[in-house]
């Protein structure tokens, strides 16, 4: 009985703790925010920042606060946007719906004039119906569900990452345009990314002319042997593979092909853009494409973005680092070029100024994608990825 | 008259024998593809039979699933993986890598196979049958993290040290020469575990302590040392079917044995657990019905046809295809 009412105690106490420490912080901000208000002349332009910053997801959603952050202070240094200071608001949503309406309100409240996030489809999407009500341009760095864009329901919602579908997109108009296949067997591994791919791959090949699907399969992940699979794609008269998944089954099944005198071409996605693949699969991995994020390391917005990281935060950034850079930086180029923070404005000078971004020079579609953002065809040649489109 | 006569029988004739070559070529083509799916599907079940030898093996004797038999597998390739690495740098030949590399296997596989049965399995032999079955859980659990941290969780190659015969090498769009390897393999592992249990002495005092340990005990049968034996005659073919099976597959990682033991447990059962014919007869079954299923069907029900086919066998034949169905002792 004792024993049980101390364990209810420190429970209790714990509790208290963490909520009096909570308080302590979220108040601490608070001030933060309230000097670096004081210190703007003209009223500031705010930028509104919601994303993941608790929970979980904490790490996919911090990396888009400190990119903003390093914009905007770069940007305030210089004399801010004609002569406005930027001033960021950022609003946590643990990556749950729920709370991103809320957090979405509250922005709303305190007068930002666009936002960049959220960080998770689901988020976003609870969140961007209010921000449309509100009249609110909202960028995410990170959000990568199709529809958020494709159905058109929110023209307010920009995005400067490729959506799921488009490594699909890109390894059908690779096969059809630059291989010019005809007849293509479509293999996944029956998981939720690997079928995604393989559906959105079919969906396309559907609304193509010119070449058809002739199989259309799913085999089980850690399969001892996909001979049989291997087989059917023969018998088939595939003249081309796509296969939506990741590395294991990839090497199982191109090894497959490769000892089996099948030598068509092997079109795989970023699951099997990794260097595994290649040690795994050594010379039987020769030829295979595969799609993945195009590589901007080389560009000198990337390295100096990734200096100035280093510079403020001492360690190499977060996922999703670039784009939110890229997001922050096509915002401030967007309010700077219309000279306004009207939202029909910005939603204009977004689609037309071009902007050096690290992710390159970008701009947005009618839908809200961005343009120039995406992924790159691979293939092995002599034991590396090469970039070949 | 004639001349026409014979020239519509000469159509006719032609378009006779146009036809049967059609049918031919078609039936030619068929059976190709028949022929091709049935030999993928015999390697394929070889592959689960030699780790099924081991699982019967040990059920039959002391009449516990050895859930941790996947295991032992793995770590014999794991160690055949070492060994030819380290083989080849000293510039053997591919024979000479494989048979070394095979015995060091064996002998590792049996050490962790004996220890096993004396940590997890001795101690409990007296419990009730479920406490040795949990046992066997947590030490396959044991075995697959051990692996993880003592090497690594990424996939990695394992070299192709089976041989390939220069005279298949036409062939080798049906089959390839570590296809035979494996099927002959299969083959002679069971026909060696079946001489071994019916014919000699070791194998006698293991029927008998199958049959009643006490009873084994009095008549003078070292039953400790035979149960060990057991283990250790499991784990050696555990390992062989390691090597064979990760240089015909060309990759490993430390959760290989988890699947390749469900698979095998399946085959085991299907062919009547207990029963070494019966293991290989499982297996083969089931290799070809997941072969046929993918090449006819849809790969998307592979498992499905599997397991329909493990229930529809239990329901009609509870002990297994070769299994004896005997009544409880009391």
């Amino acid at each position: 009985m004792k024993k049980f009412r101390f364990a209810w105690l420190t429970k209790t106490l714990a509790i208290s703790l963490a909520l009096v420490f909570s308080t302590v912080f979220l108040s601490s901000c608070g001030k933060k925010e309230e000097k670096k208000a004081a210190k703007a002349v003209a009223p500031p332009i705010k930028i509104g920042v919601a994303g993941a910053h608790s929970g979980d997801l904490a790490s996919y959603g911090i990396p888009t606060v400190k990119a903003t952050e390093l914009v905007v202070k770069k940007k305030n240094a210089a004399g801010g946007i004609n002569g406005r200071q930027i001033e960021v608001l950022v609003q946590d949503d643990a990556c749950k719906p729920e709370f991103a309406t809320n957090a979405a309100t509250k922005l709303i409240d305190d007068g930002a004039n666009v936002v960049i996030g959220h960080i998770c489809s689901g988020a976003t999407k609870a969140a961007l119906s209010i921000y449309k009500d509100g009249k609110i341009v909202t960028m995410s760095p990170s959000a990568t569900n199709p529809p958020l864009t494709q159905s058109g329901d929110y023209p307010n919602f920009f995005r400067t990452i490729a959506s799921d579908d488009a490594q699909a997109r890109m390894e059908v108009d690779f096969a059809l345009n630059t291989l010019k296949l005809k007849k293509i067997a479509i293999i996944h591994d029956k998981g939720d990314y690997g079928k995604g791919l393989a559906e959105f791959a079919r969906e396309f090949l559907g609304q193509e002319k010119g070449a058809e699907v002739v199989l259309f399969e799913g085999v089980t992940p850690g399969g001892l042997d996909y001979s049989a699979i291997v087989k059917k794609i023969q018998e088939n008269g595939a003249d081309g593979v796509i296969f939506g998944g990741y590395h294991p089954e990839a090497s199982k099944i191109v090894t497959a092909m490769k000892k089996k005198d099948i030598n068509i071409p092997f079109i795989s996605d970023d699951g099997v853009k990794d260097e595994t693949f290649i040690k795994v699969a050594g010379e039987y991995a020769e030829g295979v494409y595969a799609t993945g994020p195009k590589d901007t390391s080389k560009n000198p917005l990337t390295i100096q973005a990734i200096e100035e990281h280093k510079k403020a935060y001492n360690e190499d950034p977060g996922a999703f680092f670039l784009n939110a850079y890229s997001a922050a930086l096509a915002l401030v180029n967007a309010i700077e070029k219309s000279g306004s923070t009207d939202y029909d404005k910005i939603v204009a000078a977004l689609r037309t100024e071009p902007v050096d971004t690290p992710l390159g020079s970008i701009k947005f579609d009618a839908k809200g994608d961005a343009i120039g953002v995406g992924f790159s065809v691979y293939q092995v040649q002599n034991g590396a990825y090469v970039e070949v489109q | 008259m004639t001349s026409s006569f014979f020239a519509e029988k000469e159509i006719y004739n032609g378009l006779l024998l146009s036809r049967t070559i059609i049918l031919q070529e078609l039936i030619n083509f068929l059976m190709d593809y028949f022929l091709e799916l049935l030999l993928g599907g015999l390697t394929k079940g070889s592959i689960y039979a030699l780790i099924a030898l081991g699982y019967t093996m040990v059920y039959g004797i002391i009449e516990l699933i050895n859930f941790a038999h996947g295991e032992i597998y793995m770590i014999g390739a794991f160690t055949a993986l070492i060994a030819a690495s380290i083989l080849n740098m000293l510039g053997l030949g591919q024979i000479t890598i494989l048979i070394l590399a095979s015995i060091l296997a064996i002998i590792y596989s049996s050490a962790y196979g004996f220890t096993m049965e004396k940590i997890a399995y001795k101690p409990l032999r007296h419990s009730p049958r479920l406490s040795p079955l949990i046992s066997a859980i947590g030490m396959s659990i044991f075995f697959q993290n051990y692996v993880l941290l003592a090497q690594t969780s990424d996939f990695l190659p394992f070299p192709s040290l089976l041989p390939e015969f220069e005279f298949l090498q036409p062939y080798r769009h049906i089959i390839r020469s570590p296809e035979i390897f494996i099927l002959f393999t299969t083959v002679v592992v069971m026909v060696l575990l079946t001489v071994l249990i019916k014919f000699t002495k070791v194998g006698k005092a293991m029927r008998a302590t199958a049959q009643d340990r006490k009873m084994a005990m009095l008549v003078g049968v070292d039953v400790n040392k035979i149960i060990s034996m057991t283990f250790v005659i499991g784990s050696s073919t555990a390992a062989i079917g390691g090597v064979l099976i990760a240089s015909f597959i060309g990759q490993i990682n430390f959760y290989i044995g988890f699947i390749a033991g469900i698979k095998a447990f399946t085959a085991a059962v299907l062919g009547g657990i207990g029963s070494i014919p019966g293991a290989v007869v499982g297996s083969l079954i089931l290799g070809c019905t997941e072969s046929f299923a993918t090449g006819y069907v849809l790969s998307d029900y592979e498992d499905v046809f599997a397991f329909g086919l493990l229930v529809l066998i239990l329901i009609f034949r509870p002990a297994g295809i070769l299994g004896k169905s005997s009544s409880e002792k009391v």
